[in-house]
């Protein structure tokens, strides 16, 4: 093993040379766009065997992963934020055909208005899509997660396409120390691609993902596909196992930090959760027993092991990436559902925060903890809270006086 | 905990200039994290990235908001808010300017109680995007300062950083950082690591509860007519173009039509004018004018001999 500085796209880079990925569609997009360079400039110096192609776009980039997995070989490809969701028609589609490949997410806050840095409200977009979803928290996990995914995508009993997830910014463009596995290690491990039935070939025409009327069919195949996800959860436990057996990191479906007697627990997804790490250890050397769960499995959605580790505590704090109009943070309702009607559950505050790359400050996570503290005392959960602080509101407060200046003139007259 | 700020202008190095540094802490036996910060980055603009390295795994993440360490390529971004190289500088930070003037006018000039040092500015250049080996240069200088890396570990990593150019420019720049490892030896890790918040004692955020207000204060529209204007793009300019109206022939819609960002507005007389107020400086104008009466200036010099002008 050689472990170097690396970029988290470059690690995804490595995750797909390493799976020895045969055919990559590709379309380019801020910040994934050097996932791409990276494999195109391997396979101009012949440092790698595979064929990369660009398409016109994302719905026609997935359209061609998911063919070329039909048709047995084992493709990769990768987008962001608009792109995902100019490729979202394909997304569900291609999951339906049970085709297996890996797709990397370099997550990016989605428009109106438009930016270029991170929060998840593009994966969520493709949470009901039949994806599996893996997210991750550093470099090192980006290139290890591709090779668990082929795996998981591939395996018989599940056999639908992957996403990982990665933080624009915060992942995409910051170097890590990365221990790329040794190349032979991998391919054993992740094996040869078998595509079973998959094998569409020219001379033996097959027809898949037919139009069905009526609802009984279609049901059938709807539901095959939420059992087939239910099927990796099983999986993911042998396989995250065998990785860890080769290349001695485990990689838990959730990933726990210093919750064994944890009474105040932060629930974040992706690069963010690091921080908390830090708050946490900041919170116990002042004496509160905190700690961490962050979800790197997100479909399926561990929902009986989340209610296992929950169980007894005294309240958890939400942190969401991301905001459903209307509703609030998406994990908030996806972590009180799965706690509801259980015995000894604990309260769930919601807090949203991290929108378009906004720094979530250690000041913040202590923040959280005391009304964690102060819920438990008065035995119920705060309200929802935007962290968004008086100053970032006189910020907005500028920019608005300068956006609306003419038009207060003209109403004025 | 070991955090560096690198600033500078788009095409002087501020990238590589992080990861030599990151490199070469990486070689010492820490662990390390550097990344660009990117935005509306071109050639000119201000940009900054920033390394983290410590002893145990970081987990700290994003813009680095308290920097022990800020080095500055180009002293005239100090000035400029844009750019943001005072961003969170306090007593602690050492701050790094390239610069022919003295610290001390630049402690008087910021009224900072920041510890300034000069890296002694080399002789001008025309074009300041170019600033040569600038990027080596900072990142030995950071290297010394911070005085855990030898500088065969620096170079070690500038080998590594560099490995795609030409053997003479590695060569060059490999002279530099040596040149710069013998004129600082005696300010060797003058730089004081900071340390973690803690939560016995810290500053409660100062939270709001968001107010609902209605679509027409909420929505996106822009009412203001050409708010872009406040933008001042001119800052990114390190070469002027300037036109010498002897020589212009007035055809009245060449320049004014090629500048991509609209900044050549054509008089009454039928004669130009450059707004250099939004002009980036990208000299499109010209190549186009077939009198070549448009030329190219470093900015650098122009505003130098503006202000003895004014002065």
């Amino acid at each position: 093993m050689t472990r170097k500085l690396v970029t988290g796209n470059s690690a995804a880079a490595w995750g797909a040379r390493l799976a020895g990925v045969d055919y990559i569609p590709a379309f380019p997009i801020t910040p994934q766009t050097e996932i791409i360079e990276d494999l195109a400039a391997w396979i101009d110096r012949g440092e790698m065997d595979a064929r990369l192609v660009t398409l016109e776009s994302e719905h026609s980039m997935i359209t061609a992963a998911g063919s070329a997995a039909s048709s047995g070989v084992r493709a990769f490809t990768a987008t962001s934020s608009q792109g995902l969701l100019y490729g979202m028609e394909m997304i569900y589609t291609v999951a339906g055909w049970r085709t297996p490949f890996v797709l990397v997410n370099v997550s990016r806050g989605l428009a109106s208005p438009i930016t270029l840095e991170s929060d998840h409200n593009d994966i969520m977009a493709a949470r009901d899509s039949g994806f599996v979803q893996i997210h991750c928290a550093t470099c090192q996990e980006i290139a290890d997660g591709v090779l668990l995914a082929y795996r998981l995508a591939e395996h018989p009993q599940v056999r639908v396409p992957a996403i990982v997830n990665l933080d624009g910014f915060y992942l995409s463009f910051t170097r890590e120390p990365v221990d790329l596995a040794d190349a032979s290690k991998a391919r054993a491990f992740v094996g040869e691609y078998d595509p079973e039935n998959l094998q569409f070939r020219g001379n033996s025409p097959l027809s898949q993902a037919m139009a069905v009327l009526g609802g009984g069919p279609y049901s059938y195949f709807r539901y095959q596909a939420h059992l087939a996800l239910q099927q990796a959860l099983a999986v993911y436990d042998e396989i995250a196992d065998e990785f860890a057996e080769i290349f001695g990191r485990r990689y838990q479906m959730i990933d726990c930090y210093r919750m064994e007697d944890a009474e105040y627990v932060f629930v974040m997804l992706g690069s963010f959760s690091t921080k908390a790490r830090d708050a946490v250890d900041s919170l116990r050397a002042a004496g509160w027993k905190t700690g961490l769960l962050r979800p790197r499995l997100f479909r399926p959605f561990p929902q009986a092991q989340i209610r296992q580790l929950l169980q007894g505590r005294r309240a958890v704090a939400v942190i969401d990436q991301n905001i459903s109009m209307g509703m609030g943070g998406v994990l908030h309702s996806e972590f009180t559902s799965a706690l509801y009607g259980t015995g000894d559950a604990p309260l769930v505050a919601s807090y949203i925060g991290g929108l378009g790359g906004r720094n979530i400050s250690q000041q913040e996570f202590f923040a959280i903890a005391n009304e964690l503290e102060q819920a438990y005392e008065e035995g119920a959960a705060p309200p929802p809270r935007l962290l968004y602080t008086e100053e970032e509101l006189t910020e907005m407060r500028k920019l608005q006086a300068i956006a609306q200046a003419e038009h207060a003139q003209i109403h004025h007259n | 905990m070991f955090r560096i700020r690198f600033h500078g202008r788009g095409g002087q190095g501020m990238k590589t200039a992080s990861r030599i540094l990151g490199s070469a802490f990486f070689l010492a036996g820490y662990e390390v994290q550097d990344a660009p910060r990117y935005g509306a980055e071109r050639r000119g603009a201000p940009i900054f990235a920033y390394v983290r390295a410590d002893h145990c795994a970081i987990n700290e993440r994003g813009i680095i908001r308290h920097p022990d360490l800020v080095v500055v390529a180009d002293d005239t971004l100090v000035g400029m808010p844009a750019a943001g190289v005072t961003e969170g500088v306090n007593e602690n930070t050492l701050l790094l300017i390239n610069s022919h003037e003295s610290a001390r006018t630049w402690a008087r000039r910021l009224n900072t109680r920041a510890r300034i040092l000069i890296l002694t500015a080399m002789d001008e250049v025309e074009d300041r995007a170019e600033l040569p080996y600038i990027g080596s240069r900072c990142a030995a200088a950071a290297a010394v300062l911070c005085g855990v890396i030898s500088r065969d570990l620096l170079l070690a990593a500038l080998n590594e950083e560099l490995a795609h150019l030409p053997d003479e420019v590695v060569k060059k720049n490999r002279d530099t950082a040596v040149d710069v490892f013998e004129n600082m030896a005696g300010e060797v890790g003058l730089v004081s690591q900071g340390g973690q918040q803690t939560a016995n004692d810290y500053v409660r955020p100062a939270w709001i509860t968001l107010p609902f207000e209605s679509a027409e204060i909420s929505n996106l529209a822009v009412h203001a007519g050409a708010t872009s204007v406040l933008v001042r793009t001119g800052l990114w300019r390190t070469m002027r173009p300037v036109i010498d109206y002897d020589k212009c022939n007035g055809c009245w819609w060449i320049c004014s039509t090629y500048c991509p960002d609209g900044t050549i507005d054509v008089g009454a007389d039928g004669f130009p004018q450059i707004d250099y107020q939004h002009c980036k400086g990208c000299l499109v104008c010209v190549a186009q004018c077939p009198p070549h009466a448009i030329a190219s200036i470093s900015e650098q010099l122009a505003r130098e001999q503006e202000n003895e002008v004014a002065s």
